[in-house]
């Protein structure tokens, strides 16, 4: 039986919280806004996209504190447990200096309205920490997340690298009480499971994996809230009731990659940010896109799990993972079962899932020697935008020069995530040839009939889609050309 | 750690000075309306907004909105003791509750007020309404193919015959151009919040860029005078012109809720509504005939500028209006006639936005200047050039003012060649014969921006300084701070005039208590009109202390300096604090008024004849893009920016005008798409579906300079020149740029005509149409 407790515990700055009612849907934006009177940290979207709410999140990871940025507009206050909150309010010494990410700032006019510029001081500042002289490449990727409408960002890539010229990481407060902090963290992460009020207002944050499968298998109408990177956009734009919620962002059993020579599983609450290593040394083909994903704070935030639970037909995961026939581990209680991730989605909102039965892990095979790959996503901004289309492609060109297998898979093309498979057939079997591509396209109207709406038209939809298969043959034949971005 | 917050420099006039409130920004306590600590028992309103574009209200079922939780009551149209309007135009056509009928997606019907916003807020959504639907035009061709009904009077510029030089030209060209909307994406939304006072009166902490029209907006509603309300404002998380008018609505709505319930009251909606229930940059269709001849000189200019006004007129006459003061851009027309159509559509009210319809007039006459390039197969450089407006002659503009200060011939050589743009054009023409996917474009493009208000009786400031018996000063003027520094630009007059440092000048926030009947801080007008308000302020104090000092040392009032740090009375060093609280105690005023009212300027509009800028701010930019032929995705990989801002008063702010008006004007015209469906509902309504640029979209070779020479021949605040907006209009290079690469496609034979926003789909057609027109 499982020990509970009844609050949900964290660290505010300096301060330990102890928190015994909460509503499932407080988010820690409004709770530092209108409960802490803590008002450094703005709302300007309420939807993740702009980063004025960006506040630090420090959690405990193999036993290290990992500070990642976060917006706090769409995380919610029940999926604290554990962890270390870090707002703007802290970042002044306790001498009321300003903080050398503050001053560099302040030195380069990179404020002028100033209202977005607590989310990118603390941007910023997670950046320092991690990176102290960071190129202007890293800059820019860890500020896709933060908006500015008055400086046109030039003042504030400058204050970016030129922060460390004020101060060092080592001197910092969160470095230099890095034991104390642990200390106090580790205490709160003590495998007992937190349970708080009744009914739709019940929080329920699991003390492990296997907790959380038997507590879903007994609350099948709950919400699983894992990066809540969607879940929030629930609350906050739609007003959507969402409790009883279970809050599975702290298992660090979730947060597990396993790899052999063959493939690699990523359990469902990897974020994108701890996947990127993986990513870039396993799947190469497949880093680009992942920069591409949202800004950093939701990258920090959002799950590789969720991306595929949720069945979105835009979300950007899955046409690679299909093209490379990921398996999905579903698991209901200590029942599993695995299906090819891509007959999980069954239609739009509509995913091969029982109820009580979770996402627990994606198997990506690794791709096997001599094959191509590709991944490409279309937006209608180069980052921190959701795709027009994403669209995957893999193959086989055997020796005599034909196509032995291919697999195309598209996002944004369909309700769902989908197969071009009428586009494969015009292929397999045929020359790798020019001609070959040019014969195939004609296929991709029999396996899309997208849509037109405010990300593009269904006729753009359509001819980039044809479009990115001669990308494709172009690239895997050594003639492609790409548009590179090339900053220092 | 850093040992010590360095303390603003000493102030004086043109040095790079950094932001008053910078160390509050970064801190998190620069304080914004939602960040004022509430008067205890704040409730909180929330609009209800319509979801028709065009319909009869047939029934209004609120019940369930009273029951919810936390609802202390409900607003409409009969609560409203005054006026149900705040038209800022005075055309009664902007109702703060609609009544009897819906004519925008979107529009308020009632505001709830709750003890708690996120209660209003779900509350708001409670309302059953049921609708009559009626026949909408939603945009610039639906209007015009409704009949063209227009929401305010449009005006025609006319000079010489433009029959006859259309007739006579040896080359014509007809065409049109659709330039989109944009949204201003202030990262704060419109926000107030009312508190009541005694008898009718009512503070007001606006978000707004125009503090005296809310006090009159707020008083018409309420039915009470000007001066019972008093608006306070002290910053703005940004405004871009979004909130000269639009935030008139939310301080009705939190006065009216204010005086009901005798509670202070806060309104702020969330992102979506803000951005569906408040206007936007009008979209414009330019339909145009030129003539010119084989040197690509135009002989003739004949356009009409139909514009997406919305429901209401707002501002869409003077919107209008400054497209076709800005249809000649740089260039001289020796005939001219362009007309306007603020047109009536079923769409928000489109309002100002930096530029105030200067950057569509431009966009359309560096359209067909780019046609005429195509068309003669030139560098669209070279046609800029041959139609520059002269120094001496061929300087008449459309409405008949003289290009007194014309310096764009020195603008665009400097940057022509400090820039590289002809070897690197050639670099790129070569690129591209040898490039199948990708393809690069380079274009270079002038800016020449008409700085006053068009409504001349803008064109006035107040500011109210007093000095302490310490020697402390406080300066209110009537402009409002949205983050443009023209607050430390006021402060360093202030400091310069009185020789002091900056850290003795105090900035107030904006109130109509201190300084009455201002205009909106606009029109790039901000430090031009205030800056000399406040300088002729601190002139009455100056001749009073120099009266005193002569007095008291025993010198004649012309042996009397001013100099850093206090006055030189004879051979005495009299400091500052000394001799102000010298003056104190013999009966001495310190404290003044100050006022100043642009010179020089006058305008007929029935005529379309006069003198509406008191002078022109020029720039200049090159931007150079690569483009994907496959997909339609860009990179802007280089920008070189020379921009005249006369003698800067702030170099940084400066700079961080220019860098920034550049990348807004470039989101403008890229990624920023506005879009409505067929119902009327605006899509693109939140970051998530709008996309302003990102730090990653900053051109990665970015070369801003100012042109360091320029002094404003007119008699400015420090020789200085406006910056607000005219650096936004910069970014048009950059279609130019995406124009140059599409057209590479066919060999640059065919003009491509790409609408804005060039969105990486509008390039992918547009290559697609290059491919099939040179098939032919």
């Amino acid at each position: 039986m499982v020990e509970v407790t009844n609050a949900i515990r964290f660290i505010l700055n300096d301060e330990e919280v102890t928190l015994t009612d909460v509503r499932p849907d407080a988010t820690l934006l409004d709770w530092l806004r209108l409960e802490r009177r803590l008002r450094g940290s703005k709302e300007g979207c309420a939807e993740g996209d702009c980063g004025a709410c960006t506040v630090l999140v420090g959690r405990l990871m193999d036993d290290e504190i990992i500070y990642d940025s976060v917006t706090s507009c769409i995380r919610f206050v029940g999926s604290l447990h554990g962890t270390h909150v870090v707002t703007i309010e802290h970042l002044r010494g306790k001498d009321g200096n300003l903080h050398p990410v503050q001053q560099a700032m302040v030195d380069h006019h990179g404020s002028q309205c100033g209202f977005c510029t607590p989310g990118f001081v603390m941007s910023l500042y997670g950046l320092w920490m991690r990176d102290p002289d960071p190129s202007q490449a890293a800059i820019e990727k860890a500020l896709q997340g933060n908006l500015c409408r008055c400086t046109g960002y030039a003042p504030i890539i400058r204050a970016g690298k030129a922060i460390s010229s004020y101060g060092r990481p080592e001197g910092d407060p969160l470095r230099a009480e890095r034991i104390a902090l642990k200390q106090k963290i580790r205490a709160i992460n003590d495998d007992r499971r937190v349970e708080l009020g009744a009914g739709a207002d019940r929080i329920i944050v699991p003390g492990s994996l296997d907790d959380f499968a038997a507590v879903y298998e007994a609350n099948p109408t709950a919400t699983i809230v894992n990066g809540s990177t969607d879940v929030g956009l629930w609350v906050t734009k739609f007003m959507r009731s969402i409790g009883p919620v279970i809050f599975i962002n702290h298992l660090e059993e979730l947060k597990r990659i396993a790899e052999t020579d063959s493939e690699v599983r990523f359990h469902a609450g990897v974020s994108y940010s701890e996947a990127l290593p993986v990513i870039a040394a396993r799947f190469p083909d497949m880093a680009e896109l992942w920069h591409r994903i949202a800004g950093e704070q939701i990258r920090n935030m959002g799950t590789i799990g969720g991306n595929i639970a949720n069945g979105s037909p835009i979300g950007d995961t899955p046409p690679p993972f299909i093209a490379l026939g990921a398996r999905l581990s579903l698991r209901k209680g200590a029942q599993r079962r695995e299906i090819a991730l891509e007959d999980y989605f069954l239609a739009y909102g509509k995913q091969d899932r029982q109820p009580g039965e979770f996402v627990e892990s994606v198997t990506i095979p690794l791709l096997p020697d001599g094959e191509k790959f590709a991944v490409y996503k279309i937006s209608k901004r180069r980052e921190e935008d959701i795709s027009a289309l994403c669209g995957a492609f893999r193959a086989l060109v055997r020796d005599d020069g034909t196509v032995g297998m291919v697999r195309i898979a598209f996002g944004g093309m369909a309700a769902t995530p989908k197969r071009a498979k009428a586009v494969e057939a015009a292929l397999v079997g045929k020359p790798w040839t020019q001609a070959t591509i040019d014969a195939a396209i004609a296929a991709f109207a029999e396996d899309y009939q997208p849509i037109s709406d405010m990300r593009a038209s269904a006729d753009y939809r359509l001819l980039t889609a044809q479009n990115l298969l001669l990308r494709f043959f172009l690239d895997s034949t050594g003639q492609g050309q790409r548009l590179r971005r090339e900053v220092a | 750690m850093n040992k010590h917050e360095t303390p603003i420099a000493i102030a004086s006039l043109h040095t790079p000075t950094r932001h008053d409130s910078g160390p509050k920004h970064v801190s998190g306590t620069a304080e914004y309306i939602d960040d004022m600590i509430e008067p205890e028992g704040t409730v909180h309103a929330y609009l209800a907004l319509s979801t028709r574009a065009h319909a009869e209200i047939v029934a209004v079922d609120i019940e369930a909105v009273k029951a919810a939780p936390g609802v202390i009551g409900v607003l409409t149209s009969e609560d409203i003791p005054g006026e149900n309007d705040v038209s800022p135009s005075h055309k009664h056509d902007e109702p703060v509750f609609a009544e009897g009928k819906v004519q925008f997606w979107g529009q308020p019907l009632f505001a709830v007020v709750a003890e708690t916003r996120d209660q209003a807020r779900r509350a708001a959504h409670l309302a059953k309404i049921e609708y009559r639907d009626l026949p909408h035009a939603l945009d610039v061709r639906a209007a015009q193919a409704a009949g063209g009904a227009m929401v305010t009077e449009p005006l025609k510029l006319e000079r010489g015959d433009v029959a006859a030089g259309l007739a006579g030209a040896k080359h014509r060209v007809k065409g049109s151009i659709a330039i989109g909307g944009q949204d201003h994406f202030y990262l704060e939304g419109q926000i107030a919040m009312a508190v009541p006072g005694e008898d009718e009166d009512v503070t007001v902490f606006a978000s707004t860029q125009h503090p005296s029209e809310v006090q009159l907006m707020v008083a018409a509603v309420l039915g009470i005078r000007h001066h019972a309300v008093t608006v306070n404002v002290r910053r703005m998380g940004g405004g871009f012109g979004g909130k000269e008018t639009q935030g008139n609505l939310f301080a009705a709505v939190a006065a009216l809720a204010a005086k009901k319930w005798n509670r202070a009251c806060k309104i702020r909606p969330d992102r979506d509504d803000d951005m569906t229930a408040t206007g936007k940059r009008h979209d414009f269709v330019v339909d145009y005939e030129v003539g010119y001849d084989d040197a690509g000189k135009i002989q003739a200019v004949d356009a009409v500028y139909g514009a997406r006004a919305g429901f209401s007129s707002d501002l869409s006459g003077p919107v209008t209006d400054r497209a076709l003061f800005h249809a000649d851009n740089a260039y001289w027309y020796p005939a001219v006639r362009v007309r306007s159509e603020p047109l009536y559509t079923n769409t928000v009210s489109n309002t100002a936005f930096r530029g105030f319809g200067g950057p569509q007039g431009m966009m359309a006459a560096e359209r067909w200047v780019e046609d005429i390039a195509y068309a003669l197969g030139k560098d669209p450089l070279d046609i800029r050039k041959a139609n520059f407006y002269g120094p001496e002659t061929d300087n008449v503009t459309p409405y008949h003012q003289v290009v007194e200060d014309n310096i764009i011939h020195r603008v665009v050589d400097e940057l022509e060649a400090s820039a590289d743009y002809q070897a690197r054009r050639a670099a790129i023409v070569k690129y591209n014969a040898g490039s199948d996917v990708l393809k690069k474009g380079i274009a270079l493009t002038p800016v020449k921006f008409g700085i006053s208000f068009t409504a001349t009786w803008y064109n006035q400031a107040g500011a109210l300084v007093h000095v302490y018996k310490d020697g402390s000063i406080h300066l209110s003027h009537g402009g409002t701070e949205m983050g443009q520094g023209l607050h430390i630009k006021v402060a360093q007059v202030l400091a310069d005039a009185f020789g002091v440092g900056l850290d003795i000048v105090k900035i107030m926030a904006t109130s109509t208590g201190k300084v009455p009947n201002t205009s909106a801080t606009a029109a790039s007008s901000g430090s031009d009109l205030n800056g000399m308000a406040a300088w002729d302020a601190a002139r009455q104090i100056k001749e009073r202390l120099v009266r005193h000092a002569a007095k008291l040392h025993q010198v004649s009032e012309a042996a009397v300096e001013w100099v850093q740090g206090g006055i030189q009375a004879g051979p005495k060093f009299v400091p500052f604090a000394e001799l102000v609280a010298s003056a104190y105690l013999n009966r001495v005023q310190l404290s003044a008024a100050g006022f100043y009212e642009t010179p020089k300027i006058h305008w007929d509009r029935a005529t379309g004849r006069g003198h509406p800028f008191y002078y022109f701010a020029y720039g200049a930019s090159v931007s150079e893009v690569t483009i994907d032929t496959l997909t339609g995705e860009y990179t802007v990989d280089r920008v070189d920016i020379l921009h005249d801002v006369g003698r800067s008063l702030n170099p940084a702010v400066d700079i961080g005008q220019v860098e920034g008006g550049f990348v807004q004007g470039m989101g403008w015209l890229t990624t920023e798409e506005l879009v409505w469906d067929d119902k009327g509902q605006l899509r693109t309504k939140a970051p998530s579906t709008y996309k302003i640029p990102l730090a990653s979209d900053v051109p990665p070779v970015f070369n801003v300079k100012l042109a360091e020479w320029s002094v404003n021949k007119e008699p400015t605040i420090g020789r200085s020149k406006a910056v607000g907006e005219p650096p936004l209009m910069l970014a048009m290079s950059v279609v130019e740029a995406l124009s140059m690469a599409v057209a590479s496609v066919a060999d640059y034979a065919i003009a491509p005509r790409l609408d804005t926003p060039v969105t990486p789909e509008r390039v992918l057609m547009g290559v697609e149409r290059m491919k099939r027109e040179a098939r032919g």
